[in-house]
């Protein structure tokens, strides 16, 4: 796809979107509740899907169709489920301990985004791409990246900590769809699997933590050090 | 030829895998499992010897065959036969015979990750298959089912999965960059991005180097993204530990140094080459401060499997011929050395009953002949002449002189002599010193360890003295056909 001589119309609708999953990335940074995180990062998947299959449409990738159903189905239906399902089993609802209010994280958050902003700013002016869709691209990639390892640092549940792996992914896929549309389609397809083992796999750890642990915060977490 | 050996080698741990999970009988999966860590083996040196210095692609340029991979799978290919054969040992006195099948089958699969995915030709699929080794193994790990089993398991799979996502970041940033070149749409194959290097823009390349080094990196347990690897390391039955360390960690390290090779084909490798050595001394670096003030027996071999990641990193980065040779020389060795010392350690561990050095004195008097070899081992492992570690180490040293980075040679120098001085003096007090810091052991063995237990480390010693005396023309030639294709120099 070529950036600079996109449709006015079909760069404005990506900008939207790619806008639209920082959104609701702020909202899992804004929030303590377990089922707030889920509903947007559902919502973000979704958002994304809509994002593939517009790129597919403007950019004249058919594949990306796939992608997008697959994306819909996988990342906004089936895995919000399995994190469902042991939201259900656990005994917490929300974050208990916070080393940061909501509050102040988004704070933080907001300076991943300016840091961001920066980084993919120096790369599009190397690459003579201002003022293009790239930067919006890199930057929400990258922003996306950092409130992910922010949810994983600051906050102590296991669900969250699975949710900001599943953000630091989604972040990568968003970006991939923008700047490597033309992405074979066998590798985004293994890395969608790949996704789904690797939240399966988390549920029966989680299992194991209850059953052995006792808890699923990893405050709890301190026998191992030196 | 190569393409049978391909199939059989990828072929034998699936069999075995599935075959024990069906069979769900001890005997028969502990049978299986060594039969194919057998077959993985021989296959690996067939694949060694006929790579030569070409490279074979295989079904739509998706599986490659190279000396480099051929190497690291040979590598893991030895782990996985002396940890195999040691397992059977060692698991038998756990007691949970009902769930050894899985064991074995979860080993298999994890044997079978560590063999395909050095020959994955497609930096995503290659992504793919080093995420898959974290998930098989993370069950391996808390296989024990301990709280503090579950807690490094835990731990193992959230760093390294927030890890190699930032690696496919950086694939996906290379991908970029590459189709500013290539145009939309192309395979992400190695020697593709390799030919493409020097068009891509220099920015892009760092960036991406960069991150895939702080990606793979986390999973190669250099410091400062090491946290989980001693943790993991300590936790899981010895048999894991030593797959952890002596094959799981070369598999991620050949990602770099794919990497680096695109890096360095574009001629600007210099910031990426100072990374991957700072990272690597800093490695070192914790490597000794840890090992010095350590209490556990097995993260005393974690921190030390984290120091000889460092070592090798330093070697790629100098690179050159020397450099290379001897990271490459220094895998293998430490493949061996590190499979004896948890192997060592394992056994120590069930006859004392306990995993604190201070639990473990006078291993002398109370296992002869697993003291001594033991005791070998730590020597070798530390890089004392003559073994093989002695070799490779001082092939590093001298090529960070020859490329110039003296004062990265004489801080590594250093280090190593202070890693010798303390590695050694937990040695000294477990063999030597009389008084126990925790409760009276030695009762809480309930059977002798048998011969499965010793053999392999005899298996890990000899050969590792013999690497130490003598160093097979054959393997320079194929080093030297390796470092060929990492210096960017096109064929």
């Amino acid at each position: 796809m070529v950036v600079t001589q996109l449709d006015p119309l079909a760069a404005s609708l990506f900008s939207l979107m790619t806008i639209i999953s920082l959104l609701l990335a702020f909202v899992m940074l804004g929030s303590r509740w377990l089922d707030n995180y889920l509903y947007a990062f559902a919502a973000e998947s979704w958002v994304i899907a809509g994002l593939s299959a517009s790129v597919g449409y403007y950019g004249g990738y058919p594949e990306l169709y796939l992608i997008a159903i697959l994306t819909a189905l996988f990342r906004g239906l089936l895995l919000p489920y399995l994190l469902w399902r042991i939201i259900r089993r656990l005994s917490v609802n929300r974050e208990l301990h916070e080393i940061l209010r909501p509050s102040s994280s988004l704070v933080v958050g907001a300076a991943a985004v300016v840091f961001s902003l920066v980084v993919a700013y120096r790369i599009g002016e190397q690459l003579h791409l201002t003022g293009t869709v790239v930067v919006l691209a890199l930057t929400v990639m990258l922003s996306m990246k950092l409130i992910g390892f922010l949810m994983l640092t600051i906050r102590h549940e296991a669900i969250t900590h699975i949710l900001g792996l599943l953000v630091l992914e989604n972040g990568i896929f968003l970006g991939a769809q923008i700047l490597v549309p033309g992405m074979p389609l066998l590798i985004e397809l293994v890395i969608l699997f790949d996704l789904l083992i690797v939240v399966v796999c988390f549920g029966v750890l989680v299992r194991f933590l209850i059953a052995q642990v006792g808890s699923t915060s990893s405050l709890e977490l301190k026998r191992l050090v030196g | 030829m190569i393409g049978t050996l391909l199939i059989v080698i990828v072929a034998a741990p699936a069999i075995a895998a599935i075959g024990a999970f069906v069979a769900d009988h001890t005997r028969t999966a502990e049978a299986l499992n060594l039969a194919a860590s057998l077959v993985v083996f021989a296959a690996a040196l067939g694949l060694v010897v006929l790579s030569g210095g070409g490279h074979h692609v295989y079904w739509r340029q998706y599986i490659m065959l190279d000396a480099l991979g051929a190497w690291v799978i040979l590598c893991g290919a030895i782990v996985y036969l002396l940890s195999s054969i040691y397992a059977i040992g060692y698991l038998r006195l756990l007691d949970e015979d009902e769930r050894l099948p899985r064991f074995y089958a979860l080993f298999a699969g994890f044997a079978l990750t560590i063999v395909a995915a050095p020959l994955m030709n497609n930096a995503g699929l290659y992504w793919v298959a080093i995420e898959l080794t974290t998930l098989v193994s993370t069950f391996l790990v808390a296989f024990e089912r301990h709280a503090s089993s579950i807690e490094a398991a835990w731990k193992y799979i959230i760093v390294v999965s927030a890890g190699i996502s930032v690696a496919l970041l950086g694939t996906v940033i290379l991908y970029w960059g590459g189709s500013l070149v290539l145009g939309p749409t192309y395979d992400l194959t190695w020697e593709t991005l390799r030919r493409a290097a020097p068009q891509i823009d220099p920015t892009i390349l760092t960036l991406s180097f960069l991150l895939v080094l702080v990606g793979y990196g986390t999973k190669v347990g250099l410091a400062p993204m090491h946290t989980w690897l001693p943790d993991a390391h300590s936790e899981s039955p010895a048999p894991v530990s030593a797959m952890l360390s002596g094959a799981l960690l070369n598999t991620a390290m050949l990602g770099i140094v794919r990497f680096l090779a695109i890096a360095n084909a574009a001629n600007s490798g210099f910031l990426s080459r100072g990374a991957f050595i700072g990272l690597g001394l800093f490695s070192v670096l914790v490597g000794a401060l840890f090992i010095v003030r350590q209490r556990g027996i097995k993260r005393l071999m974690a921190y030390s499997s984290v120091e000889h990641m460092g070592i090798m990193a330093l070697g790629f980065g100098i690179g050159g011929p020397l450099g290379v040779a001897g990271a490459l020389y220094h895998m293998l060795n430490h493949s061996l050395n590190k499979s004896l010392m948890f192997f060592g350690a394992g056994n120590a561990m069930r006859f004392y009953g306990s995993k604190a050095i201070g639990g473990i004195r006078d291993v002398g008097g109370r296992l002869p002949v697993q003291g001594a070899l033991w005791l070998a081992g730590a020597a070798a492992i530390t890089g004392a002449p003559p073994f093989g570690l002695f070799l490779s180490e001082f092939t590093i040293l001298r090529a960070g002189l020859h490329g110039n980075y003296h004062w990265v040679t004489y801080a590594m120098a250093v280090l190593l002599i202070i890693i010798f001085i303390g590695f050694l003096n937990h040695f000294r007090a477990m063999y030597y010193e009389r008084n126990y810091e925790t409760s009276e052991p030695g009762e809480r063995m309930r059977a002798p360890l048998s011969a499965w237990c010793v053999v392999p480390m005899w298996l890990a010693l000899v050969p590792l003295l013999v690497l130490g005396l003598w160093w097979p023309a054959d393997i320079w030639y194929h080093f030297a056909a390796i470092s060929q294709s990492l210096s960017g120099a096109l064929p």
